[in-house]
């Protein structure tokens, strides 16, 4: 850079000479005051790169992962109280499937780290913090960044690949609760601890194939925390397929299949004598999920107006045995075959019709299919023992509306009229606030 | 095995003896793609992810993005954060090694060329600031010169039995840009020292180059669309101190511009901002052609 400026010196320091070298003609004096103002120019460039290389503050925490808080806030007005939420024809998961609580309430914290490791891994950690206090890993995994021919390989604890919304984050999704099918099939939200294969296709379509060997930690594995056993618990395989329409229109479709072999898996029921009791359920449990997204935005550019639709349907094939009342708290306890084929869709559009601005519809719908309980039909017990698998066909309508100011904040409006119970309508009214502090979120399909 | 291996080997074999495959290159924004090709003529595929229609920042890492980089073998973006939704997602989704952060496969044209605007106090209360400094230096003619001499490197690094046609089409395509340079630098003399309002910060370095002066936004603050009470103290500025030309990108709605501009007689200009904004943006030549041209025009 000194030189530079020497050079320039130098030049500038000719260009006085010509006054006293008659010869130099007037196009040559030009050309040289013109070399001199591009060498200025070049040497003000430098002084600036330079600045702004070397003005970096030397920190110690310059390594530290990308950071992210998501907090959120709600208020909920239920006609129903969501302590004693259930879904009628359904086992219950013994998920967080049930609504936002009534009145203000402060919902899930999320602390989000992420960094690649090293030029092979990449690591991610999801913490959720409950409003009463503990901390929960909902992801924590490490990926490659090395593998090439389209691999990847994740492994640690993550959410898994069956269906679509199970992959995304709760405060990023467009409304407030999950999808019925993923409150009755995943508990909600189904994150594993395990370990995922994953391959795209060298092709301009979108292809995808995936394994996924887990743990089989939670619903519909069973029971919670998993299995005293070497090898896997649980098994998933999903691919899809995806790509563009035309200038503005963006789809994916995929398929996934989630099997396991639950094991004492246990859920409340109050039998026929209306006393509190648990039964489990031991054999295998095959869930089918198909599900498409289409999006469309004029010329892919969603800042004015875009719209998305999205929709998934999801198939449980489980067969083994039940067995009744497992603490002999009640009538005694009785085991005998079990087999239930039970399905549930859910279809969603958000619209932006201006910026910042979006409204929503969801309608999910639930059918508890038919379900064979080897002990009523021998005799031995009546359907009413097992009142919470009784045939019944759940349905929920939402709106909403959701204002979002910017990138990192969102408010929004929600409104639900929820017949997940046999008996009684929930009319649920949701106010909620989600912002993210710190690193910049992903814009993810 | 032993046939396996055999197998292995008449395949690998067989690959080899395929012709030279093109250097596969998957560009964030237009103008890298136009000076990709400009560069690497048909020793190159390039695919651009965006439009000019689209606004580079705030784009989704859709399943045929994936499809495209898995197969790269070299990335060029701009960088200093413009692409931070969906680039570093692209990248993990990608099962792709070669154009990993850090590698000669990923190139961020930004850190070739001096960054303007780069914050001195960062907090998002001032909109959706970039900390590395404006993304945007593709509008800046001479940084196109730097980030092509950068580029051609690479492109010879990855790819060094096409080094020759690298070397000579970058040597042909800097002569052909330093004379359009020159004869640009006349051109937009006239624009000098003028005021001019924009829509979002995304062409502060051809006002740096040209001389203008930025001296308002449509958005309230940077990635914040405009609202009806920053429009009224807009209103209310160019009365004291008027600009005279408002301009707008092609992927920016015109309303605002067209607001202020019936509000106070300043005439509005949609310029290129890149590749393909415009009919006559058909590369990089046409891209500034026509942003001057459509400058002056609006001055006359």
């Amino acid at each position: 850079m000194h030189r530079k400026k020497a050079m320039a010196l130098a030049v500038a320091a000719g260009l006085g000479l010509p006054l006293a070298v008659p010869a130099q003609t007037q196009d040559e004096l030009r050309a040289l005051r013109e070399q001199v103002q591009q060498l200025d120019r070049r040497v003000s460039d430098a002084e600036q790169a330079a600045i702004q290389a070397s003005s970096r503050p030397a920190a110690e925490n310059a390594l530290n992962p990308a950071v992210s808080l998501i907090l959120n806030g709600i208020y909920g007005n239920l006609s129903q109280d969501p302590a004693a939420y259930r879904i009628d024809g359904f086992v219950p998961t013994n998920g967080e499937v049930a609504p936002p609580e009534r009145g203000l309430s402060l919902g899930e914290s999320e602390l989000a780290l992420a960094a690649n490791i090293d030029h092979y891994f990449r690591g991610t950690g999801i913490f959720s913090i409950a409003p009463e206090g503990g901390i929960d890993v909902e992801e924590a995994y490490i990926q490659t960044l090395a593998l090439s021919y389209g691999f990847t390989v994740k492994a640690g604890r993550f959410f898994s690949s069956a269906g679509y919304q199970n992959q995304i984050h709760a405060h990023a999704w467009d409304f407030t609760d999950a999808p019925l099918a993923m409150k009755a099939f995943l508990g909600n939200q189904l994150s594993d601890d395990g370990i995922q294969l994953k391959w795209v296709a060298p092709t301009t379509l979108y292809f995808d194939l995936g394994a996924e060997a887990g743990r089989g930690k939670s619903f519909p594995a069973g029971p919670d925390g998993g299995r005293n056993k070497n090898g896997f618990g649980s098994g998933t395989f999903f691919t899809h397929l995806g790509g563009d329409f035309g200038t503005g229109t963006a789809w994916q479709a995929g398929l996934s299949y989630l099997t396991t072999s639950p094991q004492d898996r246990v859920y409340d029921d109050v039998d026929s004598t209306a006393t509190p009791v648990t039964n489990s359920f031991t054999g295998t449990s095959k869930l089918w999920v198909l599900d498409g997204i289409l999006k469309w935005a004029p010329n892919f550019n969603p800042t004015e107006t875009n719209f998305k639709l999205q929709g998934e349907y999801f198939r449980r094939k489980e067969y083994g045995n039940l067995t009744y009342d497992a603490t002999a708290a009640s009538l005694g306890t009785q085991t005998g075959g079990y087999g239930s084929t039970q399905s549930g869709w859910y279809l969603q559009g958000v619209y932006q019709f201006v910026p910042m601005w979006r409204v929503g519809y969801r309608y999910d719908r639930l059918d508890s299919g038919s379900t064979n309980i080897g002990l009523v039909d021998s005799g031995a017990l009546t359907a009413a023992d097992f009142p919470i698998l009784a045939k019944y066909k759940p349905t929920r309508q939402t709106v909403m509306v959701d204002w979002s100011p910017g990138e990192f904040s969102r408010i929004r409006l929600q409104l639900a009229n929820d017949k997940s119970r046999s008996d009684a309508t929930d009319h649920q009214v949701f106010l909620q606030y989600i912002v993210s502090l710190g690193a910049h979120g992903a814009h993810r399909f | 095995m032993k046939s396996i291996l055999k197998s292995l080997a008449a395949l690998s074999l067989a690959l080899a003896a395929l012709p030279a495959m093109a250097l596969s290159v998957f560009t964030c924004e237009p103008e890298w793609g136009a000076l990709v090709q400009e560069l690497g003529g048909d020793k190159v595929s390039v695919y651009s992810a965006t439009t000019a229609l689209q606004d580079a920042h705030r784009i989704e890492a859709r399943p045929s993005l994936i499809a495209r980089i898995r197969s790269a073998d070299l990335l060029v973006c701009s960088g200093a954060e413009l692409e931070i939704g969906w680039v570093p997602l692209l990248l993990t989704q990608s099962g792709n090694s070669r154009i990993q952060l850090g590698g000669p496969g990923y190139f961020e044209a930004s850190q070739f060329v001096v960054k303007l605007d780069v914050p001195k106090v960062i907090d998002r209360t001032l909109g959706d600031v970039h900390p590395a400094g404006n993304p945007h230096v593709h509008t800046d003619p001479r940084n196109i010169a730097k980030v092509a001499a950068a580029l051609e490197d690479r492109m010879i690094q990855l790819d060094p039995g096409n080094a020759q046609t690298y070397r000579s089409r970058g040597k042909s395509f800097l002569a052909r840009w330093q004379a359009a340079i020159a004869r640009w630098e006349k051109e937009a003399a006239p624009l000098k020292g003028v005021p001019v309002v924009v829509y979002h910060k995304d062409f502060s370095y051809f006002i740096n180059w040209a001389g203008m002066r930025e001296v308002a936004s449509l958005e309230p603050k940077p990635g914040i669309p405009p609202t009806p009470s920053h429009l009224a103290e807009l209103i209310d500025q160019m009365k004291a101190s008027p600009a005279k030309v408002i301009v707008y990108s092609p992927y920016n709605s015109p309303q605002a511009a067209d607001f202020l501009s019936s509000r106070t007689k300043i005439p509005t200009v949609m310029i290129p901002f890149t590749v393909g904004g415009t009919d006559k943006a058909k590369d990089l030549f046409g891209l500034f052609d026509d942003t001057i041209q459509r400058l002056l025009g609006a001055l006359k």
